[in-house]
């Protein structure tokens, strides 16, 4: 039951990243794109610990972590820089 | 037991799964930026949590060795989704994004946009 | 009021504590090496960091930050499974607002609390303060009543803010 389960799971979480690429090429504005890639992001991670629990493996609790820092500090570093053309002032 | 166990870890998978679904839905679906905002920020807190809730669940049952690490992964994500969201409003606000027209408070951006308070006659004595 | 540190060896306390159970969750372990190489380094990042930080409010009230971050955590899931109906439900039935809210509070890690707060629960998003520190701008997904919202923000998040750090 749980691979069956696992295998949903990563289609709804395949279906939502589609969705999000949308929105990232479609967006109309800066903004719209940002939030797409911010909600990527965090969709990829719940790929990650999908792929974890489908392989019965830990190791990727690492993977997931490290992207979880990169991704929050690359948008807030997209942000500075949209808000004021300037990163670290 | 086993079946018990696999239950759980299945209910726990399928709200994280819908949850996250849910946001990228609207994502797509809303039509402005400001309420687009609300679906991912949300729904995909509690979606991750749901995710990490049964991988939990699961690697310490399997391992006999209790597994919390993805409690971390959980605490981060809880405390940098709001302060992403308030970075990423700010910008909007700042690129002057539009609200859709049924909006109600319109009159309040321009002030918001300049860091100013806003107007105490027009807005907080109606 | 500004936080004072009881002994100087121990300059950030909190810091400490969540030091050493971020390093312990780390590693997923309570093996006793790591209980003692976590322990050096929660007593010394913050000996060497502790002049980079800025003074912070005192905590008056430590024990209700746990009743405040339980309270908080089941907003959180209402909150979520609300937004979700309205998310999947018309979209014509959605009548987002943007208000200010006026705040009481001082200080900027109480603000920064409240603002996170505001974002992760009733269904609104925190988009900007005031230069001042006085108003707190906010985006609803949905609002029927404004005063409602703005007393329900005061009554539930800041009331209890302004009891832990007692400004």
């Amino acid at each position: 039951m749980l691979s069956w389960t696992v295998s949903l799971v990563t289609a709804m979480v395949a279906i939502s990243l589609i969705l999000n690429l949308w929105r990232l090429f479609a967006g109309p504005d800066l903004p719209d794109r940002l939030l797409a890639l911010d909600t990527m992001y965090i969709n990829s991670i719940a790929l990650i610990i999908l792929l974890g629990i489908w392989l019965g493996s830990a190791l990727y609790f690492e993977a997931a972590l490290l992207i979880a820092m990169l991704g929050f500090i690359s948008t807030a570093a997209l942000c500075k820089y949209l808000l004021r053309g300037d990163i670290i002032e | 037991m086993n079946f018990l166990l696999e239950l759980i870890v299945s209910i726990f998978l399928l709200i994280g799964g819908i949850f996250i679904l849910v946001g990228s839905i609207g994502l797509v679906r809303l039509p402005d930026f400001f309420m687009r905002l609300h679906a991912p920020t949300k729904a995909t807190t509690l979606g991750m949590g749901g995710l990490l809730i049964a991988s939990m669940i699961l690697f310490t049952v399997r391992e006999s060795g209790i597994s919390v690490h993805e409690l971390l992964i959980t605490l981060f994500l809880f405390i940098t989704a709001p302060v992403s969201a308030h970075m990423m409003a700010k910008t909007a606000l700042h690129q002057k994004n539009k609200m859709i027209e049924r909006t109600t408070g319109q009159e309040l951006i321009e002030r918001a946009r300049q860091q100013k308070a806003p107007d105490v006659k027009s807005s907080l004595n109606d | 009021m500004l936080a004072k540190p009881r002994f100087k060896w121990l300059p950030m306390p909190y810091h400490s504590i969540l030091l050493f159970v971020t390093w312990l969750l780390l590693n997923n372990t309570l093996a006793p090496g790591h209980l003692f190489l976590g322990s050096v380094l929660a007593l010394g990042i913050p000996l060497l960091t502790s002049s980079l930080s800025k003074p912070q409010p005192a905590l008056h009230k430590p024990m209700h930050t746990f009743r405040y971050a339980l309270r908080v955590l089941g907003d959180i899931v209402t909150a979520n499974l609300e937004v979700a109906i309205q998310v999947m439900g018309p979209i014509k039935n959605l009548n987002p607002g943007f208000f200010a809210v006026p705040l009481d509070l001082e200080g900027e890690l109480p603000i920064t609390l409240l603002a996170s707060t505001v974002s992760l629960t009733p269904g609104t998003v925190s988009s900007e303060v005031s230069e001042c520190r006085k108003f707190l701008y906010v985006h609803a997904l949905t609002m029927k009543n404004e005063e409602e919202l703005i007393q329900t923000i005061k009554q539930r998040y800041e009331a209890p803010l302004m009891e832990i750090f007692s400004c």
